[in-house]
């Protein structure tokens, strides 16, 4: 078959899976509910149908679990879209969203809303505000360094980015450890415990606004992996996609890392699962790491909030699931052609 | 299309790398640029693609000055074959051939039915159209060669820039390389192309720049310029050049190879 038709299907698939998960999802908790109910109260929402079900249903469902199961989506979308963006412009597989400091600058951002103000919209503001305040100072940084710039920014992000690291350990010393403390190293952990609707409301824009750039330029992603000469001479202004592709992939990380706190392993590792399904075609690599970046987040997120009667945080499970599998994927026979 | 080189000097700081070149290529002319390592081909080779600008003199491509030219109004004029490397991502043949194609499509699109058949024009026309849906780093380095030049091609620019394009090739990919190159030529493309074969360059040219330090040495057709003298020069190496096939072909060995207490060292 031709290539890119089997990827479409694969596309496709992907889409009918993620549809699952989210079914499956609205049923698991302490709290299960039959796919029937599910099914019902969803459609309710969109076509009057008469109520089978109780109140008591349909709040833990709409209330609860809905807006967990939607940021989940979010969250694993956007850390795979910008993970798999970085590997791009920066022509290294191993890059990943926090390569240019965004997580640590979300992560000092939490620490210092939690040690100074405490309610958790500030926390959300002030981790996305430092998030992108460190990019920026990691892209001004890089503009000075002398040589290659795509190793300028790697270097001044890993600099940066253990800069605030630094800072966040400050503030772990400097806070109060009965509940300021166990508060900071909760978030560094990073959940989706407690997803509101007003977390999806702030992080939805400039997630939006980072992915649908990221899918547009998706081709030219493919000639930047070239190297910056090749892609030139192929008509293609490496320098303005690099800038245009940091910015995008920066606003849905820092956007994602606000809301949900650190987790990693999802933005490195599900791109290199998707290359595996659909090659390195940006093409079918950006929805597809999409589409799998959603579908394992809530698959992860499912097992965080079920598997034990306390919650496991997410950047511990991620890490968990992720290493192994990588370690499985790296190992194994690579690409089918 | 032709491209005219007029006095053009660079610098990298205190260090002048080239120095007063001159030269022309018309269409149909394959020209070769000989030199030993470092004497600034690469650098000439930037300076012509618009990747290099801070240079003193002129190039011009049918007349028009490159200064003036923006990154897509050069890449619809010249193209540039590297050499065949190993990206960091593994794509497909195609894939590789259709990237080519992107400056004729606009950022926020990709190559459609027309880049497509431009990109299976060019691998047919290099006869590797079978290798299509092979991994461009799961090929021979020849085939990856061909691969970069079928780029060039769906690029549809006329003039082609080459970077070494035989190195690193055994002996029968590197002539069935140069064979192709020339073909293109004989078809109306105007090529430049570096090497450090000077027999091949004799065989296949139609003009041979020669460089040393930065500067011109010689510039003229092969039959003018490649002589004994000429490779003594460039390469410090004294030569036999025997001449065959009615001066069809021309080859140098090194002159003398001597033994002296167990150490072998070319006689100058």
């Amino acid at each position: 078959m031709e290539q890119s038709k089997e990827n479409n299907l694969i596309l496709i698939g992907l889409g009918v899976l993620l549809l699952i998960t989210i079914i499956i999802s609205f049923q698991l908790g302490r709290y299960p509910i039959p796919t029937k109910e599910v099914l019902g109260i969803l459609l309710s929402k969109i076509y009057p149908i008469e109520q089978f079900w109780t109140g008591r249903v349909e709040m833990v469902l709409i209330n609860i679990r809905l807006p967990r199961i939607i940021l989940a989506c979010l969250v694993g979308c956007a850390l795979s879209a910008a993970g798999a963006a970085y590997q791009g412009v920066f022509q290294n597989p191993m890059a990943a969203p926090d390569i240019l400091g965004a997580s640590a600058g979300a992560a000092f951002g939490a620490a210092f809303a939690i040690l100074n103000y405490g309610s958790s919209y500030m926390i959300t503001v002030s981790a996305f505000f430092f998030s992108l305040l460190t990019v920026c100072l990691v892209y001004l940084i890089s503009k000075r360094v002398k040589g290659k710039s795509i190793l300028g920014l790697i270097l001044s992000g890993i600099m940066v980015g253990s800069l605030f690291s630094a800072g966040t350990s400050f503030i772990k010393l400097v806070a109060d450890p009965t509940d300021q403390l166990p508060a900071i190293t909760y978030w560094l952990m990073g959940s989706l415990a407690g997803a509101k609707m007003a977390d999806i409301k702030f992080a939805i824009v400039p997630m939006a606004i980072g992915l649908v750039p990221l899918l547009l330029i998706r081709w030219r992603l493919n000639v930047l992996t070239l190297g910056d000469d090749e892609a030139r001479t192929m008509g293609v202004n490496a320098n303005q996609i690099r800038v245009i592709v940091i910015i995008c992939a920066t606003l849905t990380t820092a956007a994602s890392v606000s809301v949900s706190g650190m987790i990693g392993w999802v933005g490195l590792v599900i791109p290199h699962l998707a290359r595996k399904l659909v090659g390195n075609n940006y093409n079918h690599l950006m929805p597809a790491s999409i589409l799998f970046g959603a579908v394992f987040l809530l698959l992860v997120d499912n097992i965080s909030r079920n598997l034990l009667t306390t919650e496991i945080p997410l950047g511990i499970l991620t890490a968990f699931v992720g290493a192994p599998f990588f370690i499985y994927l790296i190992t194994r026979e690579v690409d089918a052609f | 299309m032709s491209i005219e080189v007029t006095n053009l000097s660079f610098s990298y700081g205190e260090q002048q790398v080239l120095d007063d070149i001159n030269f022309t290529a018309q269409d149909s002319q394959l020209l070769s640029v000989l030199g030993p390592n470092g004497v600034g081909k690469t650098t000439l080779f930037r300076c012509i693609l618009g990747l290099l600008t801070g240079y003193e003199g002129q190039i011009l491509l049918d007349g028009i000055d490159i200064r003036g030219l923006g990154i897509e109004e050069m890449a619809k004029l010249i193209a540039y074959i590297p050499q065949s490397h190993y990206p960091s991502f593994n794509y497909s043949v195609f894939d590789m051939v259709l990237m080519g194609t992107s400056v004729q499509v606009s950022a926020i699109s990709s190559p459609g039915i027309k880049q497509k058949k431009l990109a299976e024009a060019a691998l047919k026309r290099l006869g590797i159209y079978h290798l299509k849906n092979r991994g461009f780093t799961r090929i021979s380095g020849g085939e990856r060669q061909l691969v970069l030049l079928a780029r060039a091609l769906a690029q549809d620019a006329r003039i082609l820039v080459l970077d070494e394009p035989t190195s690193n090739l055994d002996f029968g990919n590197q002539v069935r390389v140069l064979t192709e190159i020339k073909s293109l030529a004989k078809e109306g493309y105007t090529i430049i192309q570096s090497t450090h074969n000077p027999d091949q360059a004799f065989l296949f040219s139609d003009r041979v720049l020669a460089m040393k330090n930065g500067k011109v040495l010689a510039w003229g057709t092969p039959a003018e310029v490649y002589t004994e003298d000429l490779i003594y020069k460039l390469y410090g190496v004294k030569v036999e050049m025997e001449s065959l096939y009615h001066d069809k072909a021309r080859v140098c060995v090194p002159k003398c190879i001597v033994e002296e207490e167990h150490v072998y060292r070319v006689c100058s």
